[in-house]
């Protein structure tokens, strides 16, 4: 088997999951006692209305034929019409994903180039000043909601200090560039705007720490024990006795080992994250599909709620797939049996 | 012109939350230029530890190391971590226990091969450390060393990776050689071919050999001089002919009835008992509470008897005490 | 007391913190458990509204300060941590035995029941923790009930996964093999044999989560999907006094902070019976 076929066959896996993940979703939206319309329309609405609204969500057929109708949808691209904006979900979807996207990915990147090296350098350093400091960051990280630290960065940074603003992707008055990626960081490269470029980055800096400390956190955490375990393994020992240089050590011989593992729990972080945006980006006012998803749950707005959750739990597979993939590229025993 | 290695009065502690654990108890001796020596002993009597403390890979920061452990005439121990590193790998290395555990798991042997040549000095480049990474394996018998090279230590058999080990020991020609139990992670057959490989490759390198193992049926075949350790001291010391001929200690004599053979009567005898707790060791030889001939004066400092020709032993029963017992012991 | 001197305790308190989320998790039980005898004003915890102290700043009358109709925050805070703990206690109580039964069913048996239960449960797991609780919320009147049941519903699977695991490493072992060749019936080898060797990273896990169920709860609670007003709850009232920053700062900040002291006190208390039970997951 290739490799190549070894991602075949995890794609495959993955679909597998996610047909399960539109079952379940669908289960939930459409087993739970009451009747959705009845919800959605509130206690006000006549049953005239009730009724319309279930025979446009197809509420009244049979609930493997309601399943059907579903996955005929979402094959064609089609996950209905949200009743809280009366537009088509999928439209609503594409123009907030990208904020979102946006969002987690510069989270994930500070989770990863912030959390990663205060692990190896916690375990390199171990019970030492630093290793303390990381072991702080990371209880912190871990044990305070993301809410609570947006609602602490915000007073902090955009109240107290100033320095920082509150809400919102850019300023009012900033240009706003043509939308090739929907991401304003690098739409705004893309055009060449330089002044948007730097009022996206002080708009996204708040919301992205507060969503990655806890990822920080997890991620100082899981490297640091990783790194710690391979230290004490004999193949560093023989390392030291072959007189490799220390930093070598830390940054290759012993980190390889140790990410093998941590990668993996690390897109359980990642799941964190997704989940975590819909509280930061209710805080910051950050026009994404987390906030977008609120508003359908609080407005009982089933279609929306379903593509939300499908679109996110797509997401968490698809990255979820990459560590996989990266994770068995890095370890040979996999890459290797995969090959023979 | 001093000995090529010389330990003197080493002792390690740790600090630990029940107490201080003194796990060396003044260990001395000294390994000659181009000889072979053997530390022998039950497991957890220290020998491996011993080799650790020569190239400074202890890295607990509970030890406390004290004494001299002079290198060509260098104190190491004083001039601590720089003159250790320097040494590392080029005048003294290591060859551990299980190959598959000292190998790294991620990294090519050829990556772990070439680097340990650069670190040594050998070659500047990975290119030429390559050929000369190929040509050391060839030596060791591997007849397809590229293969080898590009491999990964699972994609290797134990036998195979062991010899990687014993090259990459050898492939900077250090003056002395620390074996940590080579191949005892391995099937006995591997095992002594490792040893004579290694018995072998060191003579023809020069190369001294620090050899630490429980087996003294392996000694014999493979040493010039023996040191027997329990719980942390040197117990006896002798070249292996009259250690074998004339063994003196308790201690000795029962780790030689412990070898297996496959002549002679009777069953190979096993040592009773468990080598002691290092937080509260018995008082005065460490070995009374197992020995058969234990008296009352073993609670005391036994002192060590020269008995000429570089054999000494560390028991009372030497000091004019005719040990009756000993006879059909 | 005999437990201070037991090899248990020596275990638990060679970490300082682990015996200071202890401390932390006996006040704050304790606190919630006296709340109306320990609290400065507990007719605050319900509906109440006094304008002419309304949004005052910390000070000795109202230790943490008031909140925008005049009820004092650490009242409201410690009233609020029982909502939290009861929470917590409920939501674990259902989720642990559905996961930990199937767990043990998925790794005891094999074949089709581990595959049917083990997929299931990747499904679930492929949902990111917080959105899969705020779904079915979608779905349901935000009530305290159905906030405990969303919060259940996404967290038996991390113990079907975990019991799962240990049952598979010990259907292997000796003792486990030696009971079933004597006769011994599938109850008995489930809840005999197996059950107790996995208990220590079950009660491990079940502390550690008890804080993680009450930070996820509040933050249902913070988008207004959970406990309602005038209910106290830490959620919630960040979620109000977040309105009102920079001005009334307390309002928000303190809740937050008491939410993550809670957290924190689980989760090192968490982590030192991780030490003393020796075990590792």
């Amino acid at each position: 088997m290739s490799f190549g076929s070894f991602v075949i066959r995890r794609l495959g896996a993955s679909l597998i999951v996610l047909v399960g993940v539109s079952i379940l979703i669908f289960g939930i939206a459409r087993v739970i006692p009451g009747d959705p319309a009845r919800i959605a329309l509130g206690p006000t609405a006549t049953p005239e209305m009730v009724e319309q609204l279930r025979d446009r969500l197809h509420l009244n057929e049979s609930l493997p034929i309601q399943y059907w109708e579903f996955v005929k949808g979402v094959g064609g691209g089609d996950l209905g019409i949200s009743l809280y904006t009366n537009r088509a979900v999928t439209t609503d979807l594409a123009q907030f994903f990208a904020a979102t996207f946006e969002l987690v990915l510069v989270a994930a990147f500070l989770m990863v180039v912030i959390g990663v090296p205060l692990g190896v350098l916690a375990a390199r350093y171990r019970d030492g000043p630093i290793d303390n400091l990381a072991r702080i960051i990371s209880l912190l990280g871990v044990v305070t909601p993301s809410f609570v630290w947006a609602i602490f960065l915000m007073l902090l940074f955009a109240f107290l200090l100033g320095i920082l603003p509150t809400a919102g992707r850019l300023s009012e008055s900033a240009v706003v560039p043509a939308s090739v990626t929907g991401m304003m960081l690098i739409d705004s490269i893309l055009a060449g705007e330089w002044a948007t470029l730097w009022n996206a980055a002080i708009h996204i800096i708040l919301p992205a720490t507060a969503l990655s400390l806890s990822g920080i956190g997890q991620a100082a955490r899981l490297t640091r024990a990783n790194v710690a375990e391979a230290y004490s393994s004999q193949y560093i020992e023989m390392a030291r006795a072959y007189a490799y240089s220390e930093r070598s050590i830390a940054m290759k011989y012993a980190l390889r080992p140790a990410m093998i593992p941590t990668l993996t729990i690390l897109g359980l972080d990642f799941a964190a994250m997704l989940g975590n945006a819909f509280l930061v980006e209710a805080v910051f006012a950050w026009p994404g599909m987390a906030r977008y998803g609120v508003q359908t749950i609080l407005h009982k707005d089933i279609n929306g709620i379903v593509g939300t959750v499908l679109v996110i739990a797509t997401f968490f597979l698809i990255v979820n797939m990459i560590i996989d993939v990266v994770v068995s590229y890095l370890n040979p025993r996999i890459r290797l049996a995969a090959r023979a | 012109m001093p000995p090529l290695l010389e330990i003197e009065n080493l002792h390690l502690k740790f600090k630990l939350y029940e107490g201080v654990s003194h796990v060396l108890n003044g260990v001395s001796l000294s390994v000659e230029r181009g000889t072979r020596v053997a530390i022998v002993g039950e497991s957890g009597c220290g020998k491996s530890v011993t080799a650790r403390i020569i190239l400074g890979l202890l890295q607990q920061r509970n030890a406390t190391i004290s004494g001299a452990i002079r290198f060509d005439g260098e104190e190491m121990l004083k001039n601590g971590r720089q003159l250790q590193r320097r040494l590392r790998g080029r005048r003294i290395s290591m060859i551990f226990q299980d190959p598959s555990a000292a190998l790294n798991p991620v990294f090519t042997v050829g990556d772990q091969l070439t680097t340990a040549i650069m670190r040594g000095g050998r070659a500047k480049k990975r290119k030429e450390a390559y050929v000369l990474a190929r040509e050391a394996l060839l030596q060791v018998h591997i007849t397809d060393p590229e293969r080898v090279l590009q491999s990964y230590p699972f994609q290797l058999s134990g036998g195979l990776n062991q010899r990687i080990l014993i090259t990459m020991a050898l492939v900077n020609r250090p003056d002395l050689v620390l074996a940590d139990e080579p191949g005892t992670a391995l099937d006995v057959t591997v095992q002594e071919q490792t040893l004579r490989l290694m018995k072998n490759l060191t003579q023809e390198a020069g190369a001294a050999v620090l050899l630490i193992t429980h087996n003294l049926g392996v000694v014999r075949e493979f040493a010039h001089r023996v040191y027997v350790m329990y719980a942390g001291s040197i117990v006896e010391e002798a070249d292996v002919a009259t250690l074998f001929r004339d063994p003196q200690h308790p201690y000795t004599r029962a780790l030689i009835a412990a070898v297996p053979r496959l002549t002679g009567a009777g069953l190979p005898k096993a040592i009773e008992g468990v080598v002691p707790d290092y937080t509260e060791p018995p008082v005065g030889c460490r070995f009374h509470p197992r020995c058969g001939f234990a008296r009352p004066e073993c609670k005391t400092k036994p002192p060590v008897a020269d008995l000429g020709g570089g054999h000494r032993v560390a028991c009372v029963l030497s000091q004019g005490i005719e040990p009756k017992e000993l006879v059909d012991g | 007391m005999w437990i201070f001197g037991s090899r248990a305790w020596y275990k638990f308190s060679r970490n300082p913190l682990s015996v200071v989320g202890l401390g932390i998790v006996v006040v704050i039980v304790l606190a919630a458990a006296f709340a109306p005898f320990v609290t400065p004003y507990p007719q605050h915890a319900r509906a109440f509204v006094d304008f002419a102290n309304a949004s005052l700043a910390p000070s000795s009358t109202y230790l943490l300060g008031t909140d925008v109709i005049g009820r004092d925050v650490l009242t409201r805070i410690i009233f609020g941590y029982r909502v939290s703990l009861m929470l917590g206690v409920v939501v674990l109580t259902i989720a642990v035995p559905i996961g930990v039964g199937l767990g043990l069913l998925a790794g005891y048996f094999g074949t089709r029941t581990e595959t049917v239960i083990m997929r299931i449960t990747d499904v679930f797991l492929a949902i990111p923790p917080l959105v899969l609780a705020l779904a079915i919320m979608g779905f349901l009147e935000p009530t305290l009930m159905n906030a405990m049941i969303a919060v259940a519903a996404m967290w038996w699977p991390w113990y079907t996964r975990l019991v799962y695991n240990i049952t598979r490493s010990l259907r292997h072992e000796g003792y486990v093999i030696a009971a079933e060749v004597v006769g011994a019936s599938h109850l008995h080898m489930l809840l005999r044999e197996i059950l107790p060797n996995a208990l220590p990273s079950i009660l491990t896990k079940m502390t550690l989560d008890l804080g993680f169920v009450i930070l996820i709860a509040s933050s249902l609670s913070f988008l207004g999907l959970g406990v309602q007003p005038p209910t106290p709850d830490l959620g919630s009232m960040v979620a109000k006094g977040a309105d009102y920053l920079p001005d009334i700062w307390w309002f928000p900040v303190f809740p937050g902070l008491a939410i993550l002291v809670i957290v924190l006190g689980f989760n090192l208390l968490g982590d030192g019976l991780r030490d003393m039970l020796d075990v590792d997951f």
